[in-house]
């Protein structure tokens, strides 16, 4: 009983101090990103180019392809429950919204957790393991401005860009269920889907996406660092970030569907 | 009177209760190659680390060219480490830039210089370690005395006055050894730099050495010339030129206890 309280409270500890960590990253790194520049530091746009190129471009296509399938299936299972009443243009709404407001940012942020976000943690983790921070820190090159800020910069321009494009290509799957299978005009659902979304909940995707982009450069930055040991150490904390930043991504989407459901 | 280029104060440091180094004093004078001489598990690596401004001490000063390196500000210590080259054990290379871009990191980041300058200021370190033509090969391409030289070039990229040098011949054949050794004394002439190097290589010590400390169990038991270290007879100094192991005072009864863990 007494070992259970002492594990949970240690479990409990750890945690804590986790969270204060990547709260001390991420607040360093925001400020190299928002603050410094004004105090005549400048942000490396070569090195951000070089991370959006890995980032986004390299993941259109499998952001494409996976938004496209969730379009589909929601349509589908709007429309098993929508046909029975007769409604089935309501589809086009139900796609439209739930891709807009919730499945797209979420389903690019998921995307990119598991695939940049580890990358971030793997590169950075094999670097730490092969004294290459060290040899950064010997050359006067904080660490914080040199790796981390044009990867989470990076992740902030492109992710928000990356949800866009799934939002319409998630569209474009309920389009073509809707038109092939449930045979709804082309016209008629093109105009419920333009009368259906509204601009702020386009926006309210684009908000949670860009905090999405900073859980996942922070989380994958905060576990490269913490690698200690060898080989074994970077493919722990390269998991661990995958984890950790897909379960923050959820936690966050909560909070704020709940703020936006209630306020907007 | 010289001044001391780097002087260390009372430098003390502990991992929770075990203490590494146990209240330590020495001066580097300029211009001289200063081998800081000692057994695995000494605390080389730890003073190391505290030179170079990777790790504060417990307790105590490190002075470089009368800046204190313990207690400054994030941007003095910037200052301070751009007059400094660091040869790590481990080469330490990005792994994801090429060579060239290697070296030219530092150039890139601290001098205004337009990219053709600094080029061939690229190139002219490569050449100075012999590695002319190899700016576009990727570090995995080279072999481990190769690398060295590369990281070596990286190192004096910006000219430091004070080039700190990890193991610098550690897991190397003995010819690309000495080679490396030969390469350090060449640069001493060339450039006047103080050079600090850690090791436990006996061979390289008495090739590049002006002037030896001996750190045992977290202080410096000797600290002198070559010639002094041979006269010495401090029984440590005398064990670690004999090539003496450790005697094995450990008596039956205890590796008994030991063994069925009383």
């Amino acid at each position: 009983m007494k070992k259970t309280f002492e594990k949970a409270g240690q479990g409990f500890v750890e945690f804590t101090v986790h969270l204060a960590r990547i709260s001390s990253l991420s607040v360093r790194s925001l400020f190299w990103i928002f603050i410094a520049p004004f105090r005549g530091k400048k942000l490396r746009w070569h090195l951000t180019f070089v991370q959006m190129v890995r980032i986004g471009v390299n993941s259109v296509l499998i952001v494409g392809i996976i938004s496209f399938c969730v379009g589909l299936i929601i349509a589908m299972q709007a429309a098993y429950q929508l046909e029975r009443f007769g409604a089935s243009i309501y589809v086009a709404d139900l796609v439209g919204v739930s891709m807009t407001r919730e499945l797209g940012p979420l389903i690019t942020a998921i995307v990119i957790a598991g695939r940049s976000g580890s990358a971030i943690a793997a590169e950075i983790g094999t670097m730490k393991v092969a004294e290459e921070i060290d040899a950064l820190e010997t050359m006067a090159l904080n660490p914080i401005g040199y790796l981390i800020v044009p990867r989470t910069l990076a992740m902030i321009i492109v992710l928000p860009c990356l949800t866009v494009l799934a939002d319409l290509i998630g569209i474009t799957g309920g389009f073509v269920l809707a038109v092939v299978n449930l045979k709804l005009p082309f016209i008629a659902y093109f105009n419920q889907t333009a009368d259906a979304i509204l601009f702020k909940d386009f926006i309210t995707g684009l908000i949670k996406s860009f905090f999405f982009a900073i859980i996942i450069a922070q989380i994958g930055a905060y576990q490269g660092f913490s690698v200690t040991g060898g080989a074994e150490g970077v493919g722990k904390s390269t998991t661990a970030s995958v984890v950790s930043s897909i379960f923050l991504i959820i936690f966050a989407d909560l909070l704020f569907t709940m703020l936006f459901y209630s306020t907007l | 009177m010289v001044e001391p280029i780097i002087k260390i104060r009372d430098l003390h440091t502990q991992y929770g209760d075990k203490k590494v180094l146990k209240g330590i004093n020495l001066d580097i004078y300029p211009y001289e190659t200063f081998v800081i001489l000692g057994r695995s598990g000494c605390g080389k690596s730890t003073l190391l680390r505290h030179l170079i401004g990777l790790q504060k001490p417990t307790q105590g000063y490190i002075y470089i060219k009368d800046n204190n390196f313990v207690t400054a500000s994030e941007k003095e210590k910037n200052d301070i480490l751009k007059n400094i080259g660091m040869l790590f054990q481990s080469s330490a290379l990005f792994n994801s830039m090429t060579v060239g871009d290697n070296v030219a990191l530092p150039l890139r980041e601290h001098t205004p210089q337009p990219d053709s300058t600094i080029k061939i200021m690229t190139r002219m370190k490569l050449g100075l370690v012999g590695l002319s033509g190899f700016e576009n090969f990727m570090p995995a391409e080279l072999s481990g005395g190769m690398k060295k030289r590369a990281a070596l070039a990286r190192a004096l990229a910006m000219d430091p006055e004070i080039l700190f040098c990890d193991e610098p011949s550690a897991g190397l054949d003995p010819i690309v050894a000495v080679g490396i050794d030969n390469l350090i004394l060449k640069l001493k002439k060339a450039f006047k730099m103080t050079i600090v190097v850690v090791t436990h290589e006996l061979e390289s010590v008495f090739v590049i050495a002006d002037r030896i400390a001996l750190l045992h169990e977290g202080e410096f038991i000797f600290v002198g010339t070559k010639d002094e270290m041979r006269r010495s007879e401090v029984p440590v100094v005398r064990q670690f030129l004999q090539r003496a192991p450790d005697e094995d005072d450990m008596d039956k009864d205890k590796f008994l206890n030991s063994l069925i863990g009383g």
